[in-house]
């Protein structure tokens, strides 16, 4: 299974080398990983994505809270948070494609930041599902470069305790 | 004027409010030292550490020893630490140094041991240039400590120090590394300390949840055949009383993982002796047996659960630990109880009826008769490494602390020697150290000057420290090394003997040195033995010769140990008694997994 960790870390140096450590220790793939500061300087939230065993996952979350520099782990599961992710794309783009490929970037809300004789440069964002179904959607006309930021994560506000996750 | 007049009043104020006076980077480590109440400092000098050194020189409320090797300061510092419960301490210098220092530290960590290591460092601006002695040591040790620091400013150092003693005893305890650049230590500092460290993202639970304790005792009470199986966070938390006493109480046999041996007394009527690969048979077979299993500081290992799928199936689990970590991580556990263990007994000793169990006692009973712990004497043959062991436990007994190097011998010393207190037994349990025993020893002679330190040793481990005589020697440390000696590496070779058709590769010494000889040139004394008639005399004459002294038992290099459950295999495909042959002929001749 996926799971999404998000961790409040203290921002010291080589903190987030000791968190990416512990993965790969445990010969763990993290399939993504987003830093960046907080609300309050003294914090970095890391937010990664890893693929493993429901129990390995849950191990992972201990060893994590174990060390010194992290103040809070979550698991969060998929609907009670909001997780997000950029995408910076290029399509090949020859002119007969040029227009049907930016009505397919408009329907999602892709805005195009670049364009040349064969290529559009496209920013996308969204959350998991919708930035899968985006590159699937582009998949066709060849995708020639792409960078992903990996999703960052917030829990939402004022979920009521007895919300049962769904994933 | 008038402006002149509040300047002047002003300057005349400031001195109340003056800042804490500044110090030196050595100063402060100095001082912090003898503040966390350290006595001995374990260490290796280097140019970078001049200025500590210098201090060591001056004062004399902190000894410090120079050792030979600063690997062998690492296992001293845990020698100290295990023996006596408090923080061990190294210092090192930069790169060399430092780095020499890694098996002990991961020694420590995997047997979570409280020691603190100080490592010199090439100063700040010179830090990541590949200059002279560098090494970085803080990624280096980053998975072996259970936290380090590389300290940027004289400012931060008094801070860091005593969060580093705090982590490293705290909790579940463990090694803390800390970095100290040459300038840190150079330069001046504020000497200013919180009352209390507060931690923001380090709170140990000491306090077992009420629920989970009452959870416990109700299985206790409902349980037939209970089993405790005690590791070595229990003698961290100093539960030995609490053990006794539950397992007293509510008559529940108990069996000791290799750290866990002196947590519960060898001898006692309960006591079922170490279990896991060569652990007593009948400790291994109670596990196979139980209803209920209650876990105390121990952590599953497989050297001790074997094939963890098939390990205590009958039984449901009781897990008792700090560390959260360790529960559920290699079996799952019924009744998880993350605290420390003795605060966690304590309550739920408070909650426990006497119980008797005539059945279970009588079926533990006829196990021990039916699968007796034994070894073969014959007349005329070469001293049997177990029977010197036992000599050695009648004539020292609980005078002894005893230390082991890693290898057969290590598992002869658990299986034979008398442990009635904790502490008593201090082994390299998770990494198996060779070389570790010999310095903890010396490591442990300081610790407990009432008690004999005696090195149970092979000969293949104490070649890898044997030039610590000389550090013994220096300082007149009375530890005596048992050297039980076969001139071949035992473990290794026993394995070649089960499981590769008896072909001995690259494990036999076809040199050895003469280790009364190495002894007298070191300034110390030896004797070597080959009679058994020998053992008891030459035992006295080790323990009434002052000073460090070598006993070379030559004793028998084709003996086995025996119980043994090949490694990745079940309990139940234990091999309780030689029997090679059959072994060789059997399923068992497929070389395990690892």
């Amino acid at each position: 299974m996926r799971q999404v960790y998000s961790i409040l870390v203290n921002n010291h140096a080589g903190v987030l080398s000791h968190v990416a450590g512990l993965f790969t220790r445990r010969g763990y793939n993290i399939e993504s990983i987003a830093a960046g500061p907080t609300e309050d300087t003294t914090i970095t939230r890391i937010v990664i994505v890893a693929i493993g065993e429901e129990n390995e996952l849950d191990q992972i979350a201990k060893q994590l809270r174990k060390l010194y520099d992290v103040r809070e782990v979550e698991q969060i599961s998929y609907n009670q948070a909001v997780t997000r992710e950029l995408v910076l794309a290029t399509i090949k783009a020859p002119i007969t494609k040029r227009s049907e490929i930016i009505q397919l970037a408009n329907a999602f809300g892709a805005q195009v930041i670049n364009m040349t004789d064969d290529t559009v440069t496209l920013e996308a964002s969204g959350n998991d599902h919708k930035v899968r179904t985006l590159l699937k959607a582009f998949e066709g006309y060849g995708i020639s470069q792409m960078a992903r930021t990996g999703m960052i994560s917030l829990p939402y506000d004022g979920m009521p305790e007895d919300w049962e996750p769904i994933a | 004027m008038a402006v002149a007049t509040k300047a002047k009043s002003q300057t005349a104020k400031q001195p109340t409010k003056l800042k804490p006076q500044k110090i030196s980077g050595a100063e402060i480590v100095y001082r912090s030292l003898e503040r966390e109440g350290v006595k001995y400092v374990f260490g290796h000098p280097g140019a970078i550490l001049l200025t500590v050194l210098d201090l060591f020189l001056k004062r004399s409320k902190i000894k410090h020893l120079l050792i030979r090797h600063e690997q062998c300061a690492a296992h001293m510092a845990e020698g100290y630490a295990r023996a006596s419960g408090e923080v061990g301490v190294c210092l090192t210098t930069s790169g060399p140094g430092a780095t020499n220092l890694i098996t002990g530290i991961t020694d420590a960590y995997m047997d979570s041991i409280p020691i603190v290591c100080f490592t010199g460092q090439v100063a700040t601006s010179m830090v990541g240039n590949d200059a002279f002695q560098e090494a970085d040591i803080v990624g280096m040790t980053r998975t072996i400590t259970k936290h380090n620091y590389l300290v940027k400013s004289t400012d931060d150092l008094a801070e860091t120090i005593q969060e580093a003693f705090y982590i490293a005893r705290t909790g579940r305890p463990g090694p803390v590394l800390v970095d100290l650049p040459k300038d840190v230590l150079l330069g001046d500092g504020d000497y200013q300390l919180p009352e209390k460290v507060d931690l923001r993202g380090y709170k140990p639970t000491t306090k077992g949840h009420p629920r989970q304790i009452q959870r416990v005792a109700e299985a206790i009470e409902k349980s037939k055949q209970p089993l405790l199986y005690v590791g070595g966070g229990a003698i961290h938390a100093e539960a030995h009383p609490e053990i006794v006493k539950l397992a007293e109480t509510a008559e529940i046999p108990v069996t000791y993982t290799l750290l866990g041996a002196g947590a519960f007394p060898s001898a006692h009527e309960l006591s079922l002796g170490m279990l896991g690969m060569h652990g007593t048979a009948y400790a291994n077979y109670a596990t196979m047996e139980c209803d209920l299993l209650i876990a105390v500081g121990a952590r599953f290992d497989d050297r001790v659960t074997g094939k963890v799928s098939e390990f205590a199936t009958r039984a449901k689990i009781i897990h008792i630990d700090i560390d959260p970590t360790a529960i559920g991580k290699n079996k799952t556990a019924d009744i998880p109880v993350v605290g420390d263990a003795r605060q966690v007994l304590v309550e739920v000793n408070k909650l426990i009826k006497p119980q008797e169990r005539p059945l279970w006692k009588k079926r533990i009973q006829n196990l021990r008769t039916e699968y007796p712990l034994t070894f073969d004497s014959p007349e005329g043959a070469p001293i049997k490494p177990q029977e010197a062991i036992v000599a050695l436990s009648e004539e020292v007994g609980d005078k002894a602390i005893i230390t082991t190097e890693v290898g057969q011998h290590q598992m002869w010393a658990a299986q034979f020697y008398n442990f009635t207190f904790p502490r008593q037994f201090i082994s390299s349990g998770g990494l198996g150290t060779m070389g570790f025993g010999f310095p903890a020893a010396i490591g442990v002679a300081l610790a407990r000057p009432d008690k004999l330190a005696i090195d149970i040793a092979g000969d293949g481990s104490f070649q890898m420290v044997m030039q610590e005589i000389a550090t013994a020697v220096q300082y007149d440390i009375p530890v005596k090394v048992f050297l039980l000696n076969n001139a071949t590496l035992g473990m290794v070779r026993q394995w070649q003997d089960l499981f590769m058709d008896r072909r001995f590769s690259e494990v036999d010494f076809e040199s050895s040195p003469d280790y009364v000889k190495l002894a007298e040139a070191f300034g110390a004394s030896g004797r070597r033995i080959v009679d058994k008639d020998d053992i008891r005399p030459a035992i006295q004459e080790m323990i009434n010769t002052p000073g460090p002294f070598i006993l070379d038992v030559i004793v028998d290099p084709d003996e086995l140990v025996f119980p043994m459950v090949p490694a990745g295999g079940a309990t139940k495909d234990m091999i309780v008694r030689d029997s090679r042959k059959k072994i060789l002929q059997g399923k068992l001749s497929a070389l395990p997994d690892n």
